[in-house]
């Protein structure tokens, strides 16, 4: 034990988290967003090393184990917690604040988890606390939303804790660290990180669940379940190849799904996995540069999706619309909720001055510095759809558009406090990426703003804007959805049950009906012989019996003398 | 009444006129700064901007087609 160091960061916000609901509403709001601050303080108390250590069976648990990767992410994930709580403040039910900051403790704790029994305990933890978060919602919708979630997370969570046995029992070590992928137990490890990433096949959970949570409740959900699967990633499979192509099926699939989609939430769902898509390409590429990229885009990321899920949630909160066929126009009475989100999109799309161009451009170089021609023309390209579906299409069909008529107000204080808190650190971080820069699990040497870096940079996202507009025709919303592989499990394997029952059914009476058929014959038999007036049950007379006696000895006696 | 020019067709040409104008500067701008090509076909003129365009019209396109095959109405997993 080392004092204060040994305390795990993202205990005070469950233990605090669950005291919620017992506290009055001015009080719950003051240690709603003073755990947070505390949280923070906490996590750069951890030095290098492991500050706790626990033993549980045979093992040795290190439930605080500090290094620079894991005070980044802790420190985005405090700085996440405490804007998500403001904005939460006026109205989030205590079931979804309480699960959300039980949630965000717990990713926390996988951050700063030395072994993988902790980190286990904590994904569970993840899986269960998000789940309520979207539950809370308490609509019907909600409900089975969240209970497709949680099968999902099961699952990966049964494929992770396989993966860990299996490790376990070759290595003999439950120590977290770096994996190379030559046995089934690091493939599942992998599998079960993968899942939380959002990755193929069973990208639809997050477009299918995070939409339906409240508006606070998506802003929590969009940070931490994604991102802590980002930061197990870069610690436990960094190189890993086959991160290459799965990142660049995120980044497309993303851009896709999220163009032909008619729902503003569902759209920046989309957006997340692509954003996750462009982090799982950099940890594959597996260079300094490149995880140092995926590390800063996923800070970055935290900060600039929470702002637009914040300004589609006040726009969801003031309206009670999210479709963008119901929407449009809202830039006349929503001002700051249209320049917040018009900051977010920027950022979003790594325009020179906002939080994406320091950090996704890190990633991009690395590419071209490991001469992976493909890859970096692919990055490329999927940096212009990320304009095109993020950065323009989103506040395109929310704010401008046509008219819709609606002339709602500004959300109140508290949801724009948090929104300008976001909007001022995308773009601070931004112009003064250093602190950001400083502390990275590696040293940079990398300057965002050379004139050439700024010039294409700009070319891109303004000729991609230009097809947008010109596309525009075509690209207006109807009443559609796009199917997914969930519509495997939604739809296929349902209707697959429902029939093999039928044929099930009239199988299992068929059978009843032939064996009950061969029991009744065979009671008629045993009944028709040993039954009362059977000819094996009946009483014979003394006399045929000593006839037959006598026939028989006389059989006997002339086998005998033959 | 200030705020509804936005939407006015002469406003759409001018902001239409900004964007290509802008776009415009930034090709000019290649003509001025050392841009440093990594694989011979990025080092192109103007290659962002061409590429840029290219790859979202590509991309439009191919969700267009996406879309003719997995569209279904919103209310497709509703139950009865």
């Amino acid at each position: 034990m080392n004092g204060i160091s040994a305390v795990p960061p993202g205990l005070p916000l469950i233990l605090g988290g669950l005291l919620l609901p017992l506290l009055a509403s001015r009080l719950r709001a003051v240690v709603t967003l003073s755990l947070p601050v505390l949280v923070l303080a906490l996590v750069w108390q951890v030095p290098d090393a492991v500050t706790l250590k626990v033993s549980f069976l045979d093992y040795v648990l290190e439930p605080v184990r500090g290094d620079r990767l894991s005070r980044l992410f802790g420190t985005i994930f405090a700085i996440m917690a405490f804007a998500g709580g403001l904005f939460a403040l006026n109205r989030a039910r205590s079931v979804e604040l309480v699960a959300a900051f039980v949630y965000a403790g717990g990713a926390i704790g996988v951050i700063f988890a030395g072994d993988l029994i902790t980190l286990f305990v904590f994904w569970e933890v993840i899986a269960l606390a998000s789940t309520v978060v979207v539950w809370s919602v308490m609509t019907d919708r909600a409900y089975h939303a969240s209970m497709r979630y949680l099968m999902i997370h099961l699952l990966g969570g049964v494929v992770l804790m396989a993966g860990v046995i299996g490790h376990v029992a070759e290595t003999g070590s439950v120590v977290f660290t770096a994996m190379t992928l030559d046995t089934p137990a690091h493939w599942l490890i992998l599998a079960g990180f993968l899942v939380n990433a959002g990755a193929p096949p069973l990208s639809a959970w997050l477009p299918d669940a995070y939409p339906e949570a409240s508006a606070s409740g998506m802003v929590f959900l969009s940070a931490f379940t994604t991102k802590t699967a980002v930061y197990v990633l870069l610690r436990g499979f960094p190189g890993a190849e086959i991160l290459v192509f799965i990142g660049l099926y995120m980044i497309f699939y993303g851009i896709v799904y999220a163009l032909l989609e008619n729902d503003m939430r569902r759209i920046l769902a989309y957006s997340i996995v692509n954003q996750v898509g462009f982090m799982v390409c950099g940890i594959g590429i597996g260079t300094e540069m490149s995880l140092n990229g995926s590390a800063a885009h996923a800070f970055a990321h935290i900060i600039y999706k929470a702002l637009l899920i914040m300004s589609a949630g006040s726009v969801l909160y003031m309206t009670g619309k999210r479709k963008c066929t119901d929407l449009g126009g809202l830039f006349r009475s929503m001002p700051l909720t249209t320049i917040c989100c018009i900051v977010g999109a920027l950022s979003i799309s790594a325009f020179p001055l906002t939080s994406g161009f320091i950090s996704k451009s890190m990633i991009s170089q690395a590419a071209a510095d490991d001469h992976l021609a493909v890859i970096w023309f692919l990055l490329a390209a999927g940096s212009a759809g990320v304009f095109l579906h993020a950065g323009v299409k989103f506040p395109w069909f929310v704010f401008f558009q046509k008219d819709s008529g609606m002339r709602p107000p500004d959300p109140p204080l508290n949801m724009r406090l948090a929104m300008v808190f976001f909007a001022v650190l995308c773009i601070v971080i931004g112009v003064w990426p250093d602190p950001l820069y400083a502390i990275l699990p590696f040293p940079v040497d990398y300057v965002p703003y050379k004139g050439a870096h700024v010039v294409e940079m700009l070319q891109l996202l303004l000729a991609s804007g230009v097809a947008f507009f010109l596309m525009l025709p075509r690209m207006q919303r109807t009443l559609t959805i796009t199917l997914d592989w969930d519509w495997f499990y939604r739809r296929l394997a349902p209707r697959m049950v429902g029939k093999m029952m039928v044929h099930a059914t009239s199988v299992d009476a068929s059978l009843r009906r032939t064996v009950l058929r061969r029991i009744d014959t065979m009671i008629e038999t045993l009944f028709r012989y040993h039954g009362p007036q059977g000819i094996l049950a009946r009483t014979w007379a003394t006399g045929s019996m000593v006839l037959w006696v006598v026939i028989l000895l006389g059989i006997y006696l002339v086998a005998y003398f033959y | 009444m200030k705020q509804r020019r936005f939407t006015q067709p002469a406003t759409i040409w001018l902001l239409w006129t900004a964007l290509l104008s802008v776009l415009a500067l930034t090709v000019v701008a290649n003509l001025f700064v050392k841009v440093q090509a990594w694989f011979g076909l990025d080092g192109t003129f103007a290659f962002n901007a061409w590429y840029g365009f290219s790859s979202c019209i590509g991309m439009i396109v191919f969700a267009k087609l996406l879309g003719r095959l997995l569209h279904r109405k919103d209310t497709y997993y509703e139950r009865d």
